[in-house]
């Protein structure tokens, strides 16, 4: 199991390395002259020089690199070139709220997505067929119309919960709840579509294999055979659903903070590509490599842990 | 389609069903009636776009600073939106640029996909690894965040985002095809085409790719909704060319003036979501078809048992079974199963119900071996897990009784049923290998009967479970304890399976063709296990078989079964020596036909 796990995480860090490297190359390639970009084209060529020479960008790209991979591995990842803010603190502050989403929405769908999936297999009939047109609305619905369908009831109609802004859980927690529902439920919505149907599904299935049979044969509760046996037979498919969809996740919520307004990283994101803020761009590369790694990792040792063949390969 | 749905979601799915895509499957799919109205809806839209300037003869561009934010009617069919813009001729031209970004987005991502995963699956080495590379690191990026990355750089241009997205949309097809081919490239019908000279691109072609044509297609249709879903969303958030009329930059109009005029978010929104509804339920209508045909025989398999049941014909009443005598002049055991009249049926669609078994009596003393012996279909196996009440689904018991020990287990309840199960009556299965839960030791699933019937706590479970196993004939009981199904062989497997069986000292454990699924020499083996526990523990056996030799081996007494009904009963030494119902004598002389080597009874037994 040890091996497997440092495998598994060396493979993902040559993975990070790899993006990290194209990504570098590529925005810096087509970056064009930074100083320009940055200064405005009122600026007098004298200026723009001397700025391209105090972001040091005069020495050859590949060499800029590797000072920069340096600089990186010991945590510091240069200063955004329109605040002068170090890329650091410009992300860790905002990770935080992305992640609150992410992960609260990933934490949703998936008890919702079990629980709705166990029943749509168990009762069948029109619990079913509810699921199912829910399912597919679900997963044709575009995540951030659903959130202004939602801004417009529960925020601006009923004023159950704020339209825009986020408050933090730590500062005041009424707050969070208020800021953090609507972007929460709006993520989970599609998430939940995509990994009921295969909670549903896989559920089908395993009950149609024959050790179900023996193991009933054995007059073990039918609560134990569900939960215990079934459900974890086919947590491993809808588990490896949710994983692929979490990549996708992180992107439904640079859309999602648009909407409501939340300063995450999707803010961050929007922000730096517009203005083409190259080291904040690469910033966000690294933090999202990172996390999607973590997420991988997590999900294969848990794999490991569902299904003991995995652990083998 | 939402921005979880990602990428090669679907690829697991659809490559088992894949090999049964034929073309029938396209006559079938127009069968399908949601299918039908789903790709109706859809050539409605495409057409709708495609004659956009028939239907409107306002520009899309058309600025007019006299009319912003017109209701519906007069002159603008849906009004004007925030630069006095007609929303219905926007819809339409919107629709023309939606569709074909998403198309090609689709177009790249299916013609990469597919060409990298036929190269891939058909020849492998260095570019198969170098592919699986470039997929899992496409799959490890946020769609979005690139594309923002894109257009920072790129500039906001419909067509360059759109590429950019197939490409990162290439693991979709990729994996779909590279699964399809590598699992084709070894089959006997390539191989025999190979030998016969055909060249690999007509291998391809004429071999592979219609293989995978349905699922390609049904890929293509996810493709095509995440593709406008991404594409919307980033118009809408503005980071769309503005220059031409999307849905995304309708959105994007219509949000922020969502407070003057909420009509305007509705058109383009309804427009995304009919298209997304219709895609999607294009897909599941197609995949719906693509696992029928996947599924053929299972729906055999009923046919053919309903088919065998219509061939019984009207069952007769009478009980016209033959009893053989006790020769023997001691006092019969008394009884422990006493079946009844038994008929159990599986109500179909038309409202009938198919019998199975019909009018079924059978009596088991207590300490006996009872074989219970019968063809294929005959309901023999129907039979056994009736007294289990373990039927499959749809199956019911639906006349007589069965008494165990004087108690009705047709009527008891389920909490009650689940008392006797494995407490009293216990099962051996027929399939070693797929009667053991994968995702648990073998220890656990040992251990979990014990600790609820005997209410025995947790390390008392665990000695007992190492002392069955040894006592089934299990080398090494620790290691074997702490296994996985897996990482044991198919002897192994039913051994465990018979030491879980009698775990709980059951009072009757029913044994459904134990050895049918093993090897030749496992199978003696696994009998001479079954005779000395029997003999150990006393336990009745009623054992399912289609095999005399197994009867002759093992059994006291036997019932022969025929279609749904038991044809002649007795000791098993007085209807080896004597069969009177001409089934039986059929069964006897298929027996002696194939394997003269066997010898007699008489032979066998002393």
């Amino acid at each position: 199991m040890l091996t497997f796990t440092v495998r598994r995480l060396l493979y993902g860090v040559l993975l990070l390395f790899v993006i990290v490297t194209l990504a570098y190359l590529l925005l810096y390639a087509a970056a064009g002259n930074v100083g320009r970009t940055i200064l405005g084209p009122t600026a007098t060529q004298a200026t723009v020089t001397l700025k391209n020479q105090q972001l040091g960008l005069n020495s050859p790209l590949i060499s800029r690199y590797f000072s920069w991979l340096g600089h990186a591995l010991s945590g510091n990842f240069g200063s955004s070139w329109f605040t002068n803010q170090p890329v650091s603190t410009a992300i860790v502050t905002r990770l935080q709220v992305t992640l609150t989403l992410v992960f609260g929405a990933v934490i949703v769908s998936a008890v919702l997505s079990a629980v709705l999936g166990v029943w749509a297999a168990l009762r069948g009939g029109w619990v079913d067929r509810i699921i199912q047109v829910f399912s597919v609305l679900g997963f044709a619905v575009p995540g951030f119309l659903i959130a202004v369908f939602l801004v417009r009831i529960f925020a601006l109609q009923l004023h159950w919960f704020k339209p825009t802004g986020y408050v933090q859980m730590t500062y005041y927690f009424g707050g969070w709840v208020r800021t953090v529902t609507l972007p929460v439920i709006a993520l989970s919505i599609g998430l939940v579509a995509g990994v009921a149907q295969q909670v549903r599904s896989s559920v089908i299935d395993a009950l149609r294999q024959d050790w179900v049979r023996t193991l009933r044969s054995r007059g073990i509760s039918e609560r134990s055979v569900l939960f215990k046996h079934v459900l974890r037979n086919a947590g491993g498919p809808a588990l490896s659903v949710l994983a692929l969809s979490f990549v996708g996740l992180l992107g439904g919520a640079v859309i999602i903070e648009q909407v409501f307004g939340i300063p995450g990283l999707g803010q961050v994101a929007v922000l730096a590509t517009s203005e083409g803020d190259v080291p904040l761009v690469m910033g966000l590369v690294v933090a999202i490599g990172v996390i999607v790694i973590l997420v991988n990792l997590t999900i294969d040792l848990l794999q490991g842990f569902l299904n003991p063949k995995a652990r083998i390969s | 389609m939402s921005e979880a749905a990602v990428t090669g979601v679907l690829a697991p799915d659809v490559t088992s069903e894949i090999r049964a895509a034929r073309s029938h499957l396209a006559r079938r799919f127009l069968k399908n009636p949601l299918g039908i109205a789903a790709l109706s809806v859809l050539v409605l839209i495409v057409l709708a776009a495609i004659c956009a300037p028939l239907l409107t003869s306002y520009n899309p561009n058309g600025v007019s600073v006299l009319s912003i934010l017109q209701g519906p009617g007069a002159g603008h069919l849906l009004g004007t939106d925030g630069a006095g813009r007609d929303v219905w001729s926007r819809l339409l031209f919107g629709g023309r640029y939606t569709l074909a970004g998403a198309l090609l987005a689709t177009v790249v991502a299916a013609v990469l996909g597919i060409a990298g995963g036929l190269v891939a699956g058909y020849y492998g080495k260095w570019f198969e690894s170098a592919a699986s590379w470039v997929t899992t690191l496409l799959m490890a990026l946020p769609g979005i965040v690139v594309l923002l990355a894109a257009r920072a750089v790129l500039g906001p241009s419909l067509w360059t985002v759109m590429i950019i997205f197939g490409v990162l949309l290439v693991p979709a097809f990729y994996r779909l095809v590279y699964a399809a081919v590598s699992g084709v490239r070894n089959e006997l019908f390539v191989d025999a085409a190979r030998v016969s000279g055909v060249s690999d691109l007509r291998i391809i072609t004429r071999h592979i790719l219609t293989v995978v044509r349905a699922p390609i297609i049904l890929q293509a249709s996810i493709v095509f909704g995440i593709a406008i879903a991404v594409q919307v969303g980033l118009d809408f958030l503005g980071f769309g060319d503005q220059s031409i009329p999307t849905w995304g930059n309708m959105l994007n109009d219509g949000f922020t003036n969502l407070y003057r005029d909420p009509q305007l978010v509705v058109w383009p929104g309804l427009a995304v979501v009919i298209t997304g509804v219709a895609l999607t339920l294009f897909a599941n209508a197609l995949r719906d078809e693509l696992e029928q045909s996947a599924r053929p025989r299972r729906r055999r398999a009923a046919v053919v048992m309903a088919a065998a049941a219509r061939a019984a014909g009207p069952v007769r009443p009478e009980n016209d079974t033959v009893v053989h005598e006790e020769a023997s002049s001691s006092a019969p055991a008394p009884l422990l199963l006493h079946i009844e009249g038994l008929a159990v049926g599986y109500p179909q669609a038309d409202g009938s119900v198919t019998r199975v078994v019909d009018n079924v009596s059978l009596d088991i003393r207590r300490g006996e071996v009872h074989g219970l012996v019968g063809e294929s279909g005959s309901g023999k196996t129907q039979t056994a897990w009736s007294v289990l009440r373990l039927l499959p689904a749809g199956g019911e018991i639906l006349e007589g009784s069965i008494l165990l020990d004087g108690e009705d287990l047709s009527r008891v309840d389920s909490a009650k049923m689940r008392e006797i199960r494995g407490g009293r009556i216990a099962y051996i299965p027929q399939e070693p290998m797929s009667n053991l839960d994968p995702s648990f030791t073998i220890g656990t699933q040992l251990t979990e009967p014990m600790r609820t019937k005997l209410g025995v706590s947790k390390t008392e479970a665990k000695a007992r479970a190492l002392k069955l196993l040894g006592q089934v004939g299990i080398p090494n009981p620790e290691r074997t304890f702490a296994s996985y199904p897996h990482e044991l062989s198919g002897g192994m497997a039913q051994r465990v399976l018979i030491a879980g069986a009698v775990s709980c000292e059951p009072d009757l454990v029913i044994a459904d063709e134990p050895t049918t699924a093993l090897d030749v020499t496992i199978q003696a083996e696994i009998l001479d296990l079954l005779r000395e526990l029997q003999r150990e523990l006393g336990v009745t056996i009623l054992i399912v078989t289609h095999n005399f030799g197994v009867v002759a081996d093992l059994c006291d007494r036997v019932s022969v079964m025929q279609k749904g009904r038991i044809v002649e009963t007795g000791s098993t030494r007085s209807l080896f020596a004597d069969p009177q119902h001409p089934y039986t004598r059929s069964l006897f002389d298929a027996i002696l036909d194939e394997s003269p080597a066997r010898g007699s009874y008489a032979e066998v037994r002393s």
